[in-house]
């Protein structure tokens, strides 16, 4: 009987050897004359474990990771059995992945994400099916009802953003998907697109339908060659197949989906500066009102989303809003998809109600910090979140108490930093990052982050006088204060968030004894 | 293992380029290979202006960059001005206007990779290729870049050899992958 072995063929996978681990299994096999299959699942979202080979067994998948391509012989010699040092028993069973909640992420490392009838027999299309025997007006209210926030940062009702584009007047309305995710510490979306990119597309779908859009746009950074190839795949075959065209299952309207490629600009996340750049211009951010949902793309009303948000949709368009509904705590509801990185023992993708609380993160999934030193701060939500020292470390996951610390949960990205961690160059990169990455069209983003950069080059040298050193430290904050309050988007009005928390919680590394702390901790 | 860079038709001729005519019918030949991207694209693509996105990406993954000289014909198909279409190329950090190395080395730069020691990696590369970032090795062979971040930041530091990805990079990961280069040459087929 053929034996199947599953190399993942996501590109945290193939960016530590998997595609080599792939051939050095074929080629032993062929080798030893055994019958084995090798296919190529999607990751399990387990990052410190790539390569995480899974062999069929009958108990179940059965996990070995990290394989290298150069332990490929040994695992043969041992059979691929539980003795081998890089066993891990079944992969449902790893604590870290079977502790998770997973959602959106049902499927991700379990299917071939370039394989249309494993996503079939996975439950997949069950949501879109549904959302056909739906008027749209049911579909909306379903996804109010589950009460999904906008995952891409600003946490917006998903529903309600749907509800003003069905309710706007005019035949001619986009979906536009959000992939340019360009935050440090985050690969959801990456992971999405590249694991399962049906259930992005699927939820797409959904989403056209229920507002009466006939086509989609998903922008996928640059950066990202892999994901773009992987959806470009997954598109063709869901046309080839009637579940994109012009006429949806034989029996629906039509929606039809096509990619287009960022280029490098961390701005085109912001979702004006996005549709300006898919309309051929370059990415400034537009003055809202009027909104997107009423006039975005080409003029006309558009929803656009983030990666996660769509592709929770068919879940909960599948198992009903009640289901959804029942994970979390107080406002945000559902599951959020926690990306742990940096400085971390374990770090990976973690599927979770909302509700647990940063510290069982880091240390109850994460296993601390991958150096074994102490962690020292921990950066939420990209780079324009705040640091969080350890005394907010019991905070839940939940938007609004992120937002009463005077933090955010972004997109769900966590960055670990250990005790040799210099918040000062930290709240200076923060700021060098705004002045690169600026739009230019308002000054106190353009300008103030170059001032920025300017006066913590001056605290940093500490060569000043005590009182100028002072002096530098309340023009920092000054320059914050404007930049929160003067910007036209959170490029400019959020760099205060990683510097001023790390000026608040580390002002020894700013050579400041901590007196003024919080002078300037206002929420924007 | 590495992806090719796109074989840059003006680069692939610098360099034994002796005499002037030479020279001059490299450059020749450069345009007409660019020209005919050009039309190719203009006409697949159409001239609405939701399409210079691509048509720039188009150009770039086959000529290895957006000559400066081909602005002029890229703003009348889109009845642009060059102003605009060179704002265009400007603003986005991914298109270039010159030639690209042989092999482009982008080393990510954002936190998570910070955390993880992308700076001493960004030195033991600086010292191991001979040039400072946004520079080349004095042999021309290797370009040294910054990225901010390449999704991989679970597994970091990261970075990118001609568009291929290399996560959980130590300095002898790095001199590894750098030898392995100069070994094929670079121009393997992806
Ligand atoms: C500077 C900046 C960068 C952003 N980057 C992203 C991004 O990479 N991905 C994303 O989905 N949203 C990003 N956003 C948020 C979007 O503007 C927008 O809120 C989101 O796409 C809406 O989708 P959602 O409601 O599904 O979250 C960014 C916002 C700003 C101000
Ligand atoms: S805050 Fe910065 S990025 Fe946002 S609109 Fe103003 S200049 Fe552009
Ligand atoms: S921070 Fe370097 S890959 Fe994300």
């Amino acid at each position: 009987m053929t034996t199947r072995i599953w190399v993942p063929c996501d590109s945290a996978a193939l960016a530590v050897g998997a595609d080599e681990v792939a051939a050095a299994i074929a080629a032993e096999a062929a080798r030893r004359g055994l019958d084995i299959r090798v296919l190529r699942n999607g990751t399990r979202g387990l990052l410190w474990l790539e390569t995480l080979v899974e062999v069929e067994m009958p108990a179940g998948r059965t996990g070995f990771g990290p394989v290298d391509a150069a332990d490929v012989p040994a695992l043969f010699d041992a059979g691929w059995s539980r003795e081998h040092p890089l066993a891990l028993g079944l992969v449902e069973e790893i604590p870290y992945l079977a502790r998770q909640q997973r959602l959106t992420f049902a499927r991700c490392g379990i299917t071939e994400p370039h394989s249309l009838a494993d996503y079939l027999a996975h439950g997949g299309y069950r949501g879109l099916r549904n959302a056909l025997a739906l008027a749209p007006a049911d579909i909306v209210a379903t996804v109010t009802a589950s009460g999904l926030r906008g995952r891409g940062g600003a946490a917006f009702p998903t529903g309600i953003k749907w509800n003003t584009v069905l309710k706007a007047p005019g035949t001619e309305k986009y979906i536009v998907c959000n992939a340019d995710e360009g935050d440090s510490g985050t690969f959801a979306d990456r992971i999405i697109m590249e694991s399962d990119p049906f259930v992005l597309i699927e939820g797409m779908t959904i989403a056209g339908i229920a507002v009466g859009a006939a086509r989609g746009y998903i922008y996928v950074r640059s950066e990202y060659p892999h994901a773009i190839a992987r959806l470009e795949g997954a598109i063709a075959l869901a046309r080839h197949h009637g579940y994109l065209g012009a006429n949806l299952l034989g029996a629906g309207p039509a929606f039809d989906l096509e990619v287009r490629k960022g280029a490098g600009a961390y701005i085109c996340g912001e979702e004006t500066a996005l549709l300006e750049s898919v309309e051929g211009k370059r990415g400034i951010v537009r003055a809202k009102p009027p909104l997107p949902a009423l006039a975005g793309l080409f003029g006309k009303p558009t929803v656009i989303n983030n990666v996660l948000s769509l592709a929770t949709v068919p879940v909960i368009l599948d198992k009903g809003a009640a289901y959804y509904q029942d994970y979390g705590m107080g406002r945000s509801r559902g599951t959020l998809p926690v990306q742990l990185a940096g400085n971390i023992r374990h770090g990976g993708l973690i599927e979770l109600a909302f509700g647990v609380t940063l510290r069982e993160i880091l240390y109850g999934y994460g296993g601390g910090s991958a150096s074994g030193r102490p962690i020292k701060a921990v950066q939420v939500g990209g780079p324009l979140g705040a640091y969080l020292p350890e005394s907010q470390w019991d905070t839940p996951l939940d938007y609004e108490a992120f937002a009463s610390l005077w933090a955010v949960l972004g997109h769900g990205g966590i960055v670990v930093h250990d005790d040799r961690a210099d918040m000062a160059k930290l709240a200076r990169y923060a700021m060098e990052f705004c002045a690169i990455e600026s739009c230019g069209k308002c000054t106190p983003c353009r300008i103030g982050s170059t001032r920025g950069v300017e006066v913590i080059d001056k605290i940093r040298a500490g060569t000043g006088t005590p009182q100028a050193q002072v002096q530098h430290v309340v023009l920092l904050r000054d320059l914050c204060d404007t930049m929160l309050g003067g910007s036209l988007c959170a490029m400019g009005g959020m760099t205060p968030y990683p510097v001023l928390s790390a000026l608040n919680h580390f002002p020894q590394d700013f050579g400041q004894a901590g007196i003024e702390q919080h002078g300037s901790q206002r929420a924007a | 293992m590495f992806h090719a860079t796109p074989a840059p038709a003006a680069a692939a001729s610098t360099t034994s380029t002796t005499s002037a005519t030479a020279a001059t019918a490299a450059t020749a030949a450069a345009n007409a290979a660019v020209d005919g991207i050009l039309a190719e694209l203009f006409a697949r693509l159409g001239n609405r202006q939701d399409q210079l996105l691509p048509v720039l990406h188009g150009l770039q993954d086959s000529a290895g960059y957006i000559p400066p000289d081909s602005v002029p014909a890229i703003a009348q198909h889109f009845n642009l001005s060059r102003a605009e279409v060179h704002g265009v190329i400007t603003f986005y950090h991914y298109f270039r206007t010159e030639a690209p190395p042989r092999c482009v080395v982008q080393v990510c730069r954002a936190e998570a990779c910070q955390s993880m020691g992308a700076d001493a990696l960004l030195e033991h590369a600086e010292q191991a290729l001979g040039c400072g970032l946004h520079g080349r090795s004095a042999d021309g062979t290797f370009g040294l870049e910054p990225v901010y971040c390449l999704g991989h930041c679970a597994s970091s530091p990261a970075l990118t050899i001609n568009e291929a990805v290399f996560a959980r990079v130590t300095p002898a990961r790095f001199d590894a992958l750098i030898a392995e280069v100069m070994a094929t040459g670079t121009r393997e087929a992806a």
